[in-house]
């Protein structure tokens, strides 16, 4: 799921201790895309679907203009939040699909320009687990392969940022996920290549590095890294994060010019991730998440801070209650 | 093994993610036009009516070497030489600017306006540094071209151009002179072959005027822009159009003439249109007077209003008296309830924009870091000219026609601007937050609606055929300024009238300079 101006970071926690994905992308700032996606080392049982909502705030007053770190008083506190609706289904014990859609909000508290708000992106992974192999009585190794890919639902605005709802780029995906395990601790890391189309904007020319007359606009590929460790129980996870996302090209905003799409936009985050899911009745089956991101640095983004909450539930479609694998160190 | 089957299906899913990742470039759209070749070549332009020169002869061009002298056999040979030896490279070249001088110097001003198109960034003490012509590379860099900006750049050099064109066709019919693959058969007409005199060549006459005149307008771009000028100069030779001698000609002609605008544009009063602070403050004294609310920049820090005495420049169809004369009544007056009404109606069509209406509102925001309004109009205009087969001389002319209006709109509309002070709806309600960046200058008349309906006016009357497409871009040009909230409908309404008339001014000119 692509997102738009700043960390619109969501997750979506499955039963036992899947914590099924961090569906969203995280635009930082005027706009970094931040695949921050289903980068978890965490599966669904069979047959089990997990559906959940999230809310995310994530607002800046900072922001690189190119490499320049400033603010804005014509915009003074630019805000986007996000409520997001997804779902996971396990097909079988290593193979699952992830599917969301978020709905946007955007606002600046100074200055002139107005806010925008609408549908964004649907994005859908398939993720499957090739790996799983035991490493000693308490330790184990996995290997997840992701491919996955986003397309606009609406016909919302690109060329109106830091306040667009998202770039309107359709996207496809490849990821790699290692996930080690030690007891309770585990470390993951998570690299992922995002192909982005061509952007069709409403205005009939533009300025990058040189004049364009076309209302096509190249959008660079991205890739993103992103470390995450901690403790994760059946129960709880809590732990860190350290994402890096690089757009593979792109230019910079000019000395007080506005964004635009293709902006060479990054940025390092560092944040914390909580869930909890409960197990006896009558909440079974119900798990929290909440986190929060903050940006070290970027490039063309805003130094947004994010924080945001989820809900999730699992719908036990086998009639057997018990999916999980993770936080238990089973052989195969 | 299982692993294996499942490392056979990652790897397809690779190289399907490598496929996916094709190229991505994007032309631009007149990237792949054909050669230009005129249907009329105009051979009576050298009698057309001039706009700043007094003859088409001010400037002597001497008479060609005869076609079968030996230093035209020398001409003959540099011109083989480069053919025998053309690089991908310098083919494109050819095929780029067989395309038309007018159009492709037009396509790089409209480029170079975009480029130049941002205002400044504060200082530290909350004031804006002003971009200076004296010391271009310093930021702000110079120019700050902005529509007014723009708007008079593009008609300097359309009207360079065309005065250039008319003396060089009156050149071209005296000295009769063919071209190269005329003269030469197993010289190879690699951009297409007319049977339009060569001696001056049109191609090099537009090359020197206009890189001549960006002394003035762009002086950063001097370098970039004489690479131009003699990429074209090689593409014109190496194409068996024009010989080397014909470009030493059309070029120093077109350099000529572009001096002679040079003078009129340091004289024109466009260099004092900043102001001063004591300027600014007498508006607001004039407006607050005659019980007026004063505008006031709405940007933070605040910033002064944009080129304020660009009314007072100096136009190339309307002089000061008709200026003032084409001065629309005043706007309701700031208390009044008819200006409530027009604030409350800003507001609720801010509010209530439906996607199409977001769609015009982007489409000819022509703000900063875009090409400004006369730009979009150029684009307009020159997208339906390609299809017209016109000769270089005769592009010249509407182009002119055009830009020419767009200055003098732009003169009349800042004229009335300034003259009432009018505050933008946001300031008179600032529940009313715009779909576009609010520009710094007062709001009475719309821009837009002048340039726009200047635009149309002149445009229709070149091609008819097209006058009521035109009428409805720029309506819609009108209206979404309404729908993005930053201006008020009277001062749409009011604006389209007023650029009809200054666009009638363009047609006037256009029935009297024996072009039709």
């Amino acid at each position: 799921m692509k997102m738009k101006t700043e960390i619109l970071t969501r997750r979506v926690s499955g039963k036992l201790g899947r914590l099924l994905a961090m569906l969203a992308v995280v635009l930082t700032g005027c706009q970094g895309l931040r695949a921050q996606t289903d980068d978890d080392a965490l599966m669904m049982a069979k047959n089990n679907l997990c559906v959940g909502g999230t809310y995310s705030h994530s607002n800046w007053n900072y922001y690189w203009e190119g490499t320049y770190h400033r603010n804005n008083q014509n915009l003074g506190t630019v805000t986007t939040q996000m409520v997001g609706l997804m779902g996971i289904y396990g097909i079988n014990r290593h193979l699952a699909v992830v599917g969301g859609a978020p709905y946007v909000w955007t606002g600046a508290s100074a200055g002139v320009l107005h806010g925008m708000h609408g549908i964004q992106d649907l994005s859908g992974w398939l993720k499957w687990q090739p790996v799983e192999q035991r490493t000693g009585s308490h330790s184990k190794v996995s290997v997840f392969a992701m491919i996955g890919g986003s397309v606009p639902l609406t016909n919302y605005l690109a060329d109106y940022l830091p306040l667009s709802i998202g770039l309107h780029s359709r996207t496809a995906s490849g990821r790699i996920i290692a996930d080690y395990q030690l007891g309770h601790f585990f470390a993951t890391g998570v690299g992922t290549y995002t192909w982005r189309s061509n952007v069709t904007i409403d205005e009939q020319s533009y300025y990058t590095t040189s004049f364009h007359e076309t209302n096509q606009v190249q959008m660079p590929n991205m890739a993103s890294w992103l470390f995450r460790t901690g403790y994760r129980t059946n129960q709880w996870i809590v732990e860190g994060l350290l994402s890096d996302m690089i757009t593979l090209g792109g230019f910079d905003i000019r000395k007080n010019d506005m964004p635009f799409p293709s902006n060479r936009m990054n940025s390092l985050m560092a944040g914390a991730h909580v869930k909890y899911e409960f197990h006896g009745k009558p909440l079974k089956g119900l798990s929290l998440t909440a986190d929060g991101m903050y940006t070290l640095t970027g490039r063309n983004v805003g130094q947004a801070t994010t924080i945001d909450a989820g809900v999730f539930y699992i719908f036990d479609f086998a009639h057997k209650r018990h999916t999980v694998e993770t936080p238990t160190l089973k052989t195969r | 093994m299982r692993t294996q089957q499942y490392t056979t299906r990652l790897l397809t899913v690779l190289v399907l993610a490598t496929l996916f990742a094709c190229n991505k470039s994007i032309p631009d759209v007149n990237s792949n036009l054909p050669p230009l070749n005129p249907a009329n070549q105009d051979l009576t332009a050298g009698t057309w009516k001039l706009i700043l020169l007094s003859r088409p002869d001010t400037f002597a061009v001497a008479a060609p070497a005869a076609t079968g002298s030996p230093a035209y056999a020398a001409d003959l040979n540099a011109i083989k030489g480069y053919q025998h030896n053309l690089t991908g490279d310098q083919r494109s070249q050819i095929k780029y600017w067989s395309a038309g001088g007018v159009l492709r110097w037009n396509e790089i001003m409209r480029g170079l306006v975009t480029k130049y198109n941002l205002p400044p960034y504060q200082l530290a003490n909350g004031t804006y540094p002003i971009p200076s012509s004296t010391n271009p590379f310093a930021y702000p860099l110079f120019p700050f071209s902005n529509p007014p900006y723009a708007a008079r750049a593009y008609a300097y050099v359309s009207a360079a151009q065309y005065d250039a064109l008319v003396a060089c066709w009156h050149y071209k019919t005296l000295y009769n002179r063919p071209a190269p693959y005329t003269v030469d058969s197993t010289v190879k007409a690699l951009a297409g072959k007319t049977n339009l005199p060569s001696y001056p060549s049109e191609g090099a006459v537009l090359a020197g005027v206009t890189a001549e005149m960006m002394q003035l307008l762009f002086p950063d771009e001097i370098a970039s822009i004489q690479q131009k000028l003699q990429q074209e100069e090689f593409s014109l030779i190496a194409s068996g159009s024009a010989a080397p001698s014909d470009i030493t000609a059309g070029e120093a002609l077109g350099r000529q003439v572009a001096d002679a605008f040079i003078t009129r544009g340091r004289a024109d009063n466009a260099g004092k249109a900043v102001g001063t602070p004591a300027i600014w403050a007498s508006y607001v004294t004039t407006a607050e007077a005659n019980g007026q609310t004063a505008w006031v920049s709405l940007e933070t820090p605040a910033r002064p209003p944009m080129l304020p005495l660009f009314g007072q420049v100096k136009g190339f169809l309307l002089d000061s008296a008709a200026v003032v004369a084409l001065r629309p009544g005043p706007p309701p007056s700031t208390g009044s309830d008819t200006m409530k009404q027009q604030v409350q109606q800003a507001l609720n069509t801010v509010k209530n924009a439906t996607r199409e209406q977001l769609s015009l509102v982007q489409f000819w925001a022509d703000g900063a870091g875009t090409w400004t309004p006369p730009g979009h109009w150029n684009y307009i205009a020159a997208q339906d000219f390609i299809t017209q087969n016109w000769s270089e001389v005769r592009w010249a002319r509407n182009m002119a026609l055009l830009n020419m209006a767009e200055m003098d709109a732009a003169i009349e509309c800042w004229y009335i601007k300034y003259y009432y002070f009018n505050p933008r709806p946001t300031q008179m309600d600032a529940m009313i937050r715009t779909l576009t960046g609010i520009p710094n200058f007062p709001s009475y008349v719309s821009g837009h609606s002048m340039f726009s309906a200047a635009a149309a006016t002149v445009l229709g009357h070149i091609l008819p055929s097209r006058a009521q497409a035109y009428q409805s871009m720029a309506q819609d040009a009108a209206n979404s300024r309404i729908y993005a909230g930053i201006h008020y409908n009277v001062d749409c309404e009011v604006g389209m009238t007023v650029g009809q008339n200054v666009g009638n001014y363009a047609v006037q000119r256009a029935q009297s300079d024996g072009a039709e």
